[in-house]
């Protein structure tokens, strides 16, 4: 790389630091807010010095409402949902990639362009068709469709599928392996870093979901953790400490996953940013 | 819900599944009985045609996605169209209203201001956390000690999302409390009232959106590092400056990252819905988003017929924009193709 004068590297710096203050002030805001007392809220607007810590703020957030509850519904929804995604999104991608048949070209054709539908176009029927099923107000709404593949994934799938050599599968089926055999003993366990990497994302957005619980989720015990935090806002709308405890709680998961996983989720957007 | 699939549950309670699973059940017989027949056909056509196994393969291997399409997407779109013809509490049985809640929504006033609030939002949010994210993935990539550790701190923001997000927001730009009234009277500005005045609420929704362009940002980087090093000494060795080296090589190289960005960016700005959810809708329809507003017709007023019209006007603008972007970036958007790369090689 070329030469940097020195005024423009301590420019550089000044930009950088200035702009990450900036960013990372509210964070800090919210995680001393979260430990003040309603007093301290008044008097230390906008200081992030944590001249308090009250831990109790967060065991008011776990007590002061079925928390474990809707963590379980939380957690339910992610996990389940991310095995549903990956597994049938691999199958797709898989055969998109390696199995070139009549059609094939078409089909993938037809899952890109349902990347751009917009989902909201489908809810309203959907709805009826949960209805009808007699699933309102139950968790299948938010886990079921993830067995049924989404098009950005399967997309993200048969690229990482067709950039592994077309060799390894001639030579499994050659071996008198099957196609379904050759894809999960051969290109499966090969893929594993794209499935982590997708498995993270896909946990992010899955345990934000919010639209998803807000039309079918009526009753209080199946709740997900972000429904049950807007209810909370409305009803606890000036506890500012308890509301912030309350949200980081929730945003923890995300945060811990992330930097256990920082590695993974950088390999994960080299995929996804690709060309 | 429907008698046949009343009838199976029926049974499966009063077989002893767990109640928890009973609405399962129906669901589960509806799958097992489909995939039989698909798997009899499979077998059949294997016996057949012992040589068409990788047809065969093909269609067993996306038949997850298949079914889906069908029963998720292709099915409720066409119910949708007919739904959206009629007048439909989801109680009393659907009437058939022809174009009426069509010539509704053009007259509802509140679509208007959904529509205006939704596409203002589009149309400023989505340009200013484009350039910031690019910018920002600019600043990153240079190679300098410490970057590491600002990556991670620019990317942070973006893992407090949605409700959380907002949650947090309402209190930060709180006029009386907030941080942000705070920060301005130190430097002896009063600030407005936020997300509490109408002319406010929506700049305050944007602003908050450019707080988590961490996510874009990666994006970029990851593009960024696979300009091709070749590129840059080229263009060193024919006298180009670090602006039109910007000019010349990076932005054509990044111009199909940035595109693909720009779009999903214009499709999730337009399906925005948590903000608005959250803050009620916001002061005087101040944040009446699209959604928000099909959300309440559908799933509050159940209006079942309205709210399918909604969604389809939502969808014809969606389309309508994603179409214009396409075209407008064909000109401005670099694609490597197998000749260029060639020709760079010799």
């Amino acid at each position: 790389m070329k030469r940097r004068s020195v005024l423009t590297t301590v420019g550089l710096y000044v930009v950088l630091v200035v702009g990450s203050v900036v960013f990372v002030y509210p964070f800090l805001w919210m995680i001393a807010t979260s430990l003040r007392s309603l007093a301290g809220v008044g008097s230390s607007g906008a200081s992030v010095v944590p001249e308090e810590f009250l831990w109790d703020n967060y065991v008011r957030a776990v007590t002061s409402f079925p928390f474990w509850r809707y963590t379980l519904n939380s957690v339910l929804t992610t996990l389940i949902p991310i095995v549903g995604t990956v597994f049938s999104c691999t199958l797709a991608g898989f055969a998109f990639a390696r199995l070139r048949v009549r059609f094939s070209g078409l089909v993938f054709g037809v899952v890109l362009a349902t990347m751009l539908l917009p989902g909201e176009v489908t809810m309203v029927p959907q709805f009826m068709l949960f209805n009808n099923l007699g699933m309102i107000d139950t968790l299948y709404p938010l886990i079921l469709p993830a067995f049924f593949g989404s098009p950005f994934f399967i997309f993200l799938f048969r690229q990482f599928f067709a950039r592994m050599p077309a060799e390894l599968a001639d030579a499994a089926v050659v071996d008198g392996c099957g196609w379904f055999r050759t894809f999960w003993l051969v290109y499966l366990p090969l893929a594993r870093p794209a499935v982590v990497a997708v498995s993270i994302l896909l946990f992010m957005g899955y345990w934000n979901n919010f639209l998803g619980p807000a039309i079918y989720i009526n009753s209080d015990q199946w709740k997900t953790l972000p429904l049950a935090l807007a209810g909370f806002q409305s009803v606890n709308g000036t506890d500012t400490p308890l509301l912030m405890a309350t949200s980081l709680l929730i945003t923890l998961p995300c945060l811990v996953l992330f930097f256990a996983a920082q590695k993974h989720i950088t390999q994960g957007i080299t995929f996804t940013g690709g060309k | 819900m429907n008698p046949t699939i009343g009838w199976i549950r029926d049974l499966a309670a009063s077989w002893g599944v767990p109640a928890v699973l009973v609405p399962l059940v129906p669901f589960l017989l509806l799958l097992i009985a489909l995939y039989a027949v698909l798997g009899l056909a499979a077998y059949g056509a294997r016996r057949r045609w012992p040589r068409a196994d990788k047809t065969i393969a093909f269609w067993m291997f996306i038949s997850p996605w298949l079914i889906g399409f069908a029963i998720f997407t292709v099915g409720p779109m066409i119910s949708s169209i007919y739904v959206s013809l009629t007048s439909w509490d989801l109680i009393t049985p659907p009437q058939f209203v022809g174009f009426a809640n069509y010539t509704e929504a053009f007259q509802d006033p509140r679509v208007g201001q959904a529509l205006k609030v939704t596409l203002l939002y589009g149309v400023i949010s989505v340009p200013l956390q484009t350039a910031l994210a690019f910018v920002v993935a600019l600043l990153l990539n240079a190679e300098l000690p410490g970057m590491r550790f600002f990556r991670t701190i620019w990317y942070l923001p973006s893992l407090v999302s949605g409700v959380a997000q907002m949650v947090l927001f309402l209190w930060v730009f709180n006029p009386q409390y907030g941080l942000a009234n705070d920060v301005l009277a130190k430097v002896g500005i009063e600030g407005p009232g936020w997300f509490n005045d109408a002319s406010w609420a929506l700049p305050t929704v944007i602003l908050m959106s450019l707080w988590t362009v961490g996510g874009a940002m990666v994006i970029y980087l990851a593009g960024l590092k696979d300009v091709p090093p070749n590129l840059y000494e080229a263009a060193a060795i024919d006298g180009a400056g670090t602006l039109r080296m910007f000019w010349h090589v990076t932005l054509p190289q990044m111009s199909p990252i940035i595109l693909f960005n720009a779009l999903t960016g214009i499709i999730g700005s337009l399906q925005i819905f948590t903000q608005g959810f959250v803050a009620n809708g916001g002061p005087k329809d101040s944040l009446l988003f699209f959604v928000y507003y099909l959300y309440d017709n559908a799933f509050q007023n159940f209006r079942m017929g309205y709210a399918s019209a909604l969604a389809w006007i939502l969808f014809v603008v969606i389309l309508a924009l994603t179409t214009v972007t396409l075209r407008g970036s064909a000109f401005a958007v670099y694609y490597e193709t197998e000749l260029t790369t060639r020709r760079r090689k010799r």
